[in-house]
């Protein structure tokens, strides 16, 4: 559990943080923002690893950016190909090599647990960047981040997270996060089959928020205030027929927002596809844009916890 | 021991006895052991007998066997109410009553398997948080997955010890 001092912490899941380590970070995340533009030396003697053992361009260019925009050294590969895994070694092994080449390793891997593993096995901080269908905790640092700037509150407000909530890592990490503040009331909306897993509802039991499980996104859509959207990663579905049912069964439209509420707000934290119609992106809806900008200041910040150096 | 189960089957001389199973558990707790009977041990299982705490009971009985506390963890997955009675010749010399530690480690495989405790090539020990005793409900420290009590003897990998 981390309380404020992230130094040399281990980052992951999103449920390690308390509201106060979340306001460091945004404070740190906010002057970072001010750095645009600028080189800093702040890591100079420091290596990055980026093992991202499933492919990711988004998430990875952001770390890699945030940690040489801080001076740091970046290595790292990206899909299994060319690590000693393809040629056999173990992930046991692997991370033991790659923690004793760096000073951080950032992980993304299609097992979960993957990272809260090499974070026992290394000895240096351990950053989860995805783990299979569980966690994106830098990703809901984001969201939240964003979320702040546009309202100056994240608590009070309506949410709905939309689509595939079963195996949407990015859409668990946010329903986690949002469970730090005090939400006035989340919707979950998606196909009976691709609701929220047994885990996550026990949490949002536990943590006694109002949430709704619905299908129909129509009948709330004049109430929310943050809609939150995914992709459907067809990769995650162990079969394929569910994510041929689900497909398209979420999608965003200027029609559907006929009834929105004033000052409604869309986030999206994947590459988006045909989610949302494009005519949205230029209306006061869109919100993934200024999401997917907040990706590097807020990693950098991150980094520079971790490492305990004064943005 | 009540009198009337001493009237099922004879005292052991030396070995384990484990005592207020919830009926009809006494297969899974063996099973759970690893204990089979091929290699000649002599057990008996009585089933179903009168027992004031529980109504009715199981009690196993293993002859030439001393059961260890790891044995008693896993015991307690199944059978929160056991006792287990060390016995030397015919006499309870040691008495104790399992309890379920906070944290499962190495005792269950995860249902999950895209957990990376199932990833082959790997030999990681599985490690369950109890989220509650009664009723009985574990989730994976790795993967978050919550288990029950009724997945819990098929889950178990103590065999592999
Ligand atoms: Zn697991």
């Amino acid at each position: 559990m981390i309380n404020k001092d992230f130094y040399n912490q281990d980052v992951i899941s999103i449920q390690q943080f308390t509201r106060e380590d979340l306001e460091t970070l945004f404070e740190y995340a906010d002057r970072a923002k001010k750095h645009k533009d600028k080189k800093l030396e702040l890591l100079k003697d420091k290596v990055v690893m980026l093992a991202f053992f499933e492919p990711s361009t988004r998430t990875r260019f952001s770390f890699e950016v945030a940690a040489k925009r801080l001076g740091a050294d970046v290595v790292g590969f990206s899909g299994e190909e060319g690590t000693s895994i393809s040629k056999g070694e173990n992930f046991t092994d692997t991370i033991r090599m790659l923690d004793s080449y760096s000073n951080l390793i950032v992980i993304r891997h299609k097992l979960e647990g993957a990272a809260k593993y090499a974070s026992e096995i290394a000895e240096n901080p351990v950053i989860n960047a995805g783990d299979g269908k569980q966690h994106h905790p830098t990703q809901a640092m984001i969201d939240l981040y964003t979320i702040r700037e546009i309202f100056g509150t994240i608590d009070e407000l309506t949410y709905a997270v939309v689509g595939d909530l079963r195996y949407g890592r990015a859409s668990t990490s946010f329903i986690y996060g949002l469970l730090i503040y005090n939400p006035k009331k989340l919707y979950l909306v998606s196909p009976p089959n691709l609701g929220a897993r047994e885990e996550v509802i026990s949490y949002l039991k536990e943590k006694g928020v109002a949430f709704e499980e619905i299908r129909n996104l129509e009948e709330i859509i004049d109430e929310i205030d943050v809609l939150y959207t995914i992709r459907l990663q067809k990769e995650r579905f162990p079969d394929i027929t569910e994510y041929e049912k689900a497909k398209g069964s979420y999608k965003i439209t200027l029609d559907l927002l006929k009834n929105a509420k004033k000052g409604l707000k869309i986030m999206h934290p994947l590459p988006k596809l045909d989610e949302i119609d494009k005519e949205i992106d230029s209306t006061e809806y869109a919100a993934y844009f200024q999401q997917a900008k907040n990706g590097v200041p807020v990693r950098m910040a991150l980094l520079s916890l971790i490492f305990g150096v004064e943005l | 021991m009540s009198e009337k189960s001493t009237l099922v089957v004879s005292k052991i001389k030396h070995g384990t006895v484990i005592d207020h199973i919830p009926a009809g558990k006494a297969m899974n707790i063996l099973s759970v052991l690893g204990i089979r009977g091929e290699k000649g041990d002599r057990i008996a299982i009585i089933m179903n007998v009168e027992s004031e705490k529980l109504g009715k009971k199981d009690i196993i009985k293993i002859e030439g066997k001393w059961l260890e506390p790891r044995d008693f963890d896993v015991i307690s997955l199944i059978a929160p109410s056991a006792t287990v009675n060390i016995v030397e010749n015919f006499e309870v010399v040691k008495k104790y009553k399992v309890s379920l530690p906070d944290r499962v480690e190495g005792l269950l495989k995860c249902p999950n398997m895209t957990c990376i405790t199932n990833e082959r090539n790997e030999s990681i020990k599985t490690k369950f948080k109890v989220l509650s005793r009664d009723p009985l409900k574990l989730q994976c420290e790795y993967c978050g997955t919550i288990i029950y009590k009724d997945d819990i003897v098929k889950l178990t990998n103590y065999l592999k010890k």
